[in-house]
């Protein structure tokens, strides 16, 4: 395949030819290309269309800024839409496809859309899909969503790995261009540890594109040789293809690095991109500047490219768009890009430059005064129409066309912080403003010093005044230090489809219309017209809006000003941000010590916060998950049943003030608990609603550990963390988390105590009086292992907790499976384990759900009065102790086969059924294999005095109405005899 | 954000749970506090454009609860103390 538009020169391996596709059809390229460069020197001037009149595109720029080359790359579940072919790295077998058409690129049917355009003007979709306003989700909302967007994606799930890291450096360097390169080597040659960050695969920035000298050798050598002492410099990282899409507070700035972009894999092992976040003590900002268009009719022809663009694609990649160029200019910078082109053997057409003095040339033709009227070539240009100054026209023939309207520096990551940029009169362009993010110094054309020896100076100035560095600055050595003024010339008078932004397709004439019809304040502008959106952020278009609503509100621009500037600087995949954090891997998975055994007896397993806890372990012939759980509670209350509750939380509390301590956190007394004695806990918060329940067990005069609920555990260590540092700092109390530190295990029924016998040492007497009912104590199992035993209860049967040191949970609880066989022991899951504590009246989760008082909970007379404890005094206001107050009570269906729905709501026998009426509602329900029917937990209106009484249960969701009866919320035991034989 | 912790050095705001304004140390005096005194503690909180002390617990750390003097609007931080070094005046 011939690459027809390749010059001479040109920093590509020639000796390397590297085949890919577009559209496919294959063309040759080369190492260094990328697909922009490579699809020009094969005379590709057509590259895409525009997102809303489908307008055949080519590129306008060559670098990140880029409006019109957006294409799909790879295929497969690689596939990659909205990419920008200008930064795209050339690599073998690569695949790109045009976007936004259809049948074919340079067919689409969509182009229609352009001969309607009248119609398509800005505010098109709020004026015309307004009414009627039923037919918006039916039949407007989903023609538009066909319509919009560019490429599309692949519907399968990212093959590639995405990392995340840190770093940290003195200095850290956004851009590694003259000034970039000046600054690194002053801060490295000082021992600074130093990081350089590019967006580009090859450092140098415009030293690569321009064929300008520093000092004897060509400026792409100097950034050659300047990037090899840098590389040798063991405290300078240089960090090419990273772009720093961010400033965020204190010195902290994200970068997106694409390590195998230009690969066709990543190889094994390797991520695609990493997401960095630096922390830089100074930063410098020398991002360059952006090269800016000006506008005319029909300026957005394939072939149309900014100039310094067009010089680029000619010094750094040998390609040209075409053989006979055209340069339209209102500065000296366009005539550097004919000067160039000329040398490198392309025909220049003409300058146009609209300024009347502009300089004269031997070389090529200069028509002064002049400007660009109209342009004509359906998929690429091919004549420009030119009135000259005297008002006559002329028709310059040309494949290629550079516009140069001036610079804008890069101001956009000085703006992260809020800081807004400020005008430059000389440069007619924004500068960075006076406020920048902390740390934050910006050099080279980025703060409007455009000539190279000032790029140079400036870089190596901030470098040594941002480190502090003395001494003497060594010399600058000898570059371009031509004078910069820029006059400005944003659009040619009488234009009207002219382009301003490209890939929005948003002309001069929406920028008129939405000034019409009111849009006038910059940000109004941008949604109205969609100026300045999408994947470019309006780099190359946003100075053009701003300067013709300035014009036409007849204020200057700085009057007018910018819309702020916000992260990322360039278009960021999502999977960057993600990095790991994806599917099962976006929080981490605890699991208990038993769990492996869990696994092997088949338990099916539920997520509790992090944790996977065992749900239910179904046995052979169990084909329904009620099955399982009725048989475990059925046996537990039969025999015995172990349970591993590990992931309740466990709070060492110590210290000489440890009780006053839990009686400030506690609603209830702790002072007066005895060593060797569990109690029930009330944890309210300082409004008066309950918190968190537990027990706390004293196992030593200083010593409590307390138990928290699995999924408020790490909630009640920051509030006990409050409460000891934020209210209480004087007291001799410590606390640490130990719930990891134990596997712990419920173990119930009245077979349980004869089960844990087995393994309790015989130091230990566990008998009912030795250990009667909430006692506690440090003992050892299995012959001398230390562990903690609390009898406690959940189930409301003869229960105990043992706890041992988590590396002999597992075989703890194979020891007491083993044991336990004689018991017909029955491990139980957080299923039976629940319909257990219903059937009990224990309240959980559904009561302590964050509007339940003491009171409701039917625990208003432990709230004590004799001392002061958090959320003892707001418990009291009138408004949480009505007559009528809503109360925990226990509910049966009145038709034992009726069903109880956790949600519902309770209303009176008869009488209306809405929320006036409303007489409390259900928390809890589960089937009871005990009592043979569902019942359910629920707070009633004064629902202790009510028992017996029959509601109706509804749940108008789920179109039910049962009758229920008010029973006491003690189903099961409620002497409570079970717990203490 | 960088919090410049008074025992440990700099260290990334992510380490940190925010647990509201510094007021919450003033708990009243049960002996005296009126009604009022509680509802404005439980209940009200200056919303400052500018200069707030606000808690910090370094839940990923050593467990501090930090006191952070920080700008709302620009997020400079002036001061960082112990908490319980004892209450804000």
């Amino acid at each position: 395949m011939t690459q027809k538009n390749r010059l001479d020169g040109g920093q590509i391996d020639r000796n390397t030819t590297l085949n890919f596709t577009f559209d496919g059809k294959t063309y040759a390229g080369h190492p260094g290309d990328t697909l922009a460069s490579a699809l020009l020197a094969n005379n590709v001037r057509l590259m895409g269309r525009s997102f809303k009149y489908h307008r055949p595109r080519g590129p306008l720029t060559a670098g990140s800024e880029e409006p019109n080359a957006i294409v799909k790359l790879r295929s497969g579940a690689r596939q990659e839409p909205n990419t920008r072919a200008t930064t795209a790295e050339l690599f073998e077998g690569l695949a790109a496809k045009s976007q936004n058409r259809w049948p074919s690129l340079a067919f689409d049917a969509m182009a229609i859309n352009d001969r309607f355009s009248n119609f398509l003007t800005a505010g098109f979709y709020y004026k015309t899909f307004m009414w009627p306003a039923a037919f918006w989700e039916k039949l407007y909302e989903p023609i538009i969503r066909k319509a919009a967007g560019l490429g599309s994606l692949s519907m399968q799930a990212d093959p590639d790995e995405y990392d995340k890291g840190f770093r940290h450096c003195d200095l850290l360097i956004i851009g590694a261009g003259p000034a970039g390169l000046n600054a690194a080597l002053t801060a490295g040659r000082a021992g600074k540890h130093v990081i350089l960050a590019d967006e580009d695969f090859r450092m140098g920035g415009r030293l690569n594109a321009e064929t300008l000298n520093i000092a004897d050798m060509t400026g792409a050598d100097w950034a050659a040789h300047t990037v090899a002492e840098l590389s040798a410099l063991p405290n300078v990282r240089l960090m090419p293809r990273t772009t720093v899409i961010g400033a965020f507070d204190h010195g902290i700035y994200g970068a997106v690095e694409r390590i195998s972009d230009h690969l066709a894999t990543p190889p094994t092992g390797k991520p695609r991109q990493i997401l960095w976040r630096i922390y830089a003590k100074q930063t410098l900002l020398c991002a360059g500047a952006t090269e800016r268009p000006i506008a005319f009719e029909n300026n957005d022809r394939p072939g149309i490219m900014l100039a310094a663009s067009l010089r680029a694609y000619a010094n750094r990649w040998a390609a040209t768009p075409a053989q006979r160029i055209a340069i339209f200019t209102n500065n000296d910078d366009g005539h550097r890009t004919a000067q160039d082109l000329h040398t490198k053997g392309v025909k220049i057409a003409a300058v146009i430059d609209t300024r009347p003095d502009a300089p004269r040339s031997h070389d090529y033709e200069v028509l002064r005064g002049a400007q660009i009227s109209d342009t004509k070539g359906r998929l690429g240009l091919t004549f420009a129409e030119v009135t000259l100054s005297d008002g006559s026209n002329r028709t310059v023939e040309c494949g290629a066309l550079g516009v140069s309207g001036g610079w804008n520096p890069n101001v956009h990551l000085t703006c992260h912080q809020r800081g807004r940029p400020t005008w430059d009169d000389t440069l007619a362009a924004f500068v960075p403003g006076g406020t920048l993010p902390p740390g934050m110094t910006v050099a080279g054309a980025a703060n409007g010093t455009f000539s190279t020896h000032g790029a140079l100076k400036s870089g190596a100035d901030a470098a040594r005044k941002a480190l502090g560095i003395k001494g003497r600055a060594p010399a600058v050595p000898d570059a371009e230090d031509a004078p910069i003024t820029q006059t400005p010339f944003w659009y040619v008078e009488g234009c009207s489809r002219a382009w301003l932004d490209q890939q929005n397709d948003v002309t001069v004439k929406d920028v008129k219309l939405s000034h019409q019809e009111g849009f006038r304040s910059v940000e109004h502008l941008k949604r109205y017209t969609t100026l300045g959106m999408a994947t470019d952020q309006g780099k190359t278009s946003n100075m053009g809006g701003l300067a013709i609503m300035a014009e036409l509100a007849g204020k200057s621009i700085p009057e007018v000003g910018t819309t702020i500037f916000r992260p990322p600087y360039t278009p960021t995949a999502i999977g960057a941000l993600a990095g790991r954090m994806r599917g099962k891997e976006f929080h981490p998975t605890r699991l208990t010590p038993s769990h492996f055994w869990a696994k092997e007896r088949g338990a099916v397993f539920v997520e509790v916060g992090n944790w996977l806890r065992a749900q239910w372990f179904p046995l052979p012939g169990e084909t329904h998950w009620r099955q399982s759980v009725d048989r475990e509670v059925t046996a537990t209350r039969a025999s015995v049943g172990v349970c591993d509750c590990t992931t309740l939380g466990k709070i060492d509390v110590q210290g000489t003030d440890a009780a006053t301590f839990l009686n400030k956190i506690y609603c209830n007394g702790f002072a007066k608990l005895a060593v060797g004695k569990t109690r029930y806990g009330l944890m309210l918060r300082e409004d008066g609603i309950a918190m968190d329940d537990g027990t706390a067990a004293r196992l030593a005069e200083d010593q409590f550990v307390v138990t928290t609920t699995t999924a408020n555990a790490a909630k009640v260590y920051q509030h006990m963390e409050f409460v000891r540092q934020c209210l209480m700092p004087d007291a001799d109390v410590q606390l640490i988390s130990t719930t990891e530190a134990w596997a712990q295990y419920a173990v119930a029924g009245p077979n349980s105590r004869r089960l844990l016998q087995k393994i309790v040492d015989s130091d230990y007497d566990i008998s009912n009086e030795g250990f009667p009912f909430m006692a506690c104590a440090n003992i050892t199992v299995c012959g001398g292992l230390r562990a903690r035993l609390f009898r406690i209860s959940f189930s409301g049967e003869l229960a105990f907790e043992i706890a041992v040191p988590s590396r002999y949970g597992d075989a703890l609880m194979r020891k007491l499976m083993e044991e336990g066989e004689e018991f017909d022991v029955t491990p139980y899951g957080t299923e039976a384990l629940g319909v257990m504590r219903i059937e009990k009246g224990h309240a959980a989760g559904n009561e302590l759900n964050g509007t339940t008082t003491a009171l409701n909970l039917g625990m208003g007379r432990m709230v004590s009065k004799a001392k002061d404890s958090i959320g003892s005094k707001l418990s009291e206001r009138p408004g949480l102790n009505e007559a009528d107050a809503l109360m925990q009570v226990g509910l049966r269906p009145v038709d034992a086969g009726d069903k109880v729905t956790a949600g519902g709501h309770l209303m009176n026998a008869t009488g209306p059924v809405d929320a006036k009426h409303d007489q409390g509602y259900v928390t809890s329900a589960a089937y009871s294999p005990t009592l043979g029917s569902m019942i359910g937990l629920g707070f009633l209106k004064d629902g202790g005095n009510r028992m017996g009484e029959t509601l109706r249960l509804v749940s108008p969701v789920t179109d039910l109405t049962v009758k229920v009866e008010v029973v006491s919320a003690h189903f099961v035991d409620p002497e409570g005899e079970r717990v203490r034989a | 954000m960088i919090i410049n912790h008074p025992l440990l050095g700099p260290r990334d705001s992510a380490e940190f749970v925010y647990l509201g304004a510094a007021e919450l140390m003033n708990r009243p005096d049960p002996e005296t506090a009126s009604a009022d005194d509680w509802h404005d503690y439980a209940y009200l909180r200056d919303n400052p454009a500018g200069t707030h002390r606000e808690l910090w617990f370094h839940e990923g750390g050593d467990r501090s609860i930090l006191i952070v003097t920080r700008d709302t609007t620009t997020h400079e931080i002036s001061a960082v103390e112990l908490a319980r070094r004892g209450a804000p005046k």
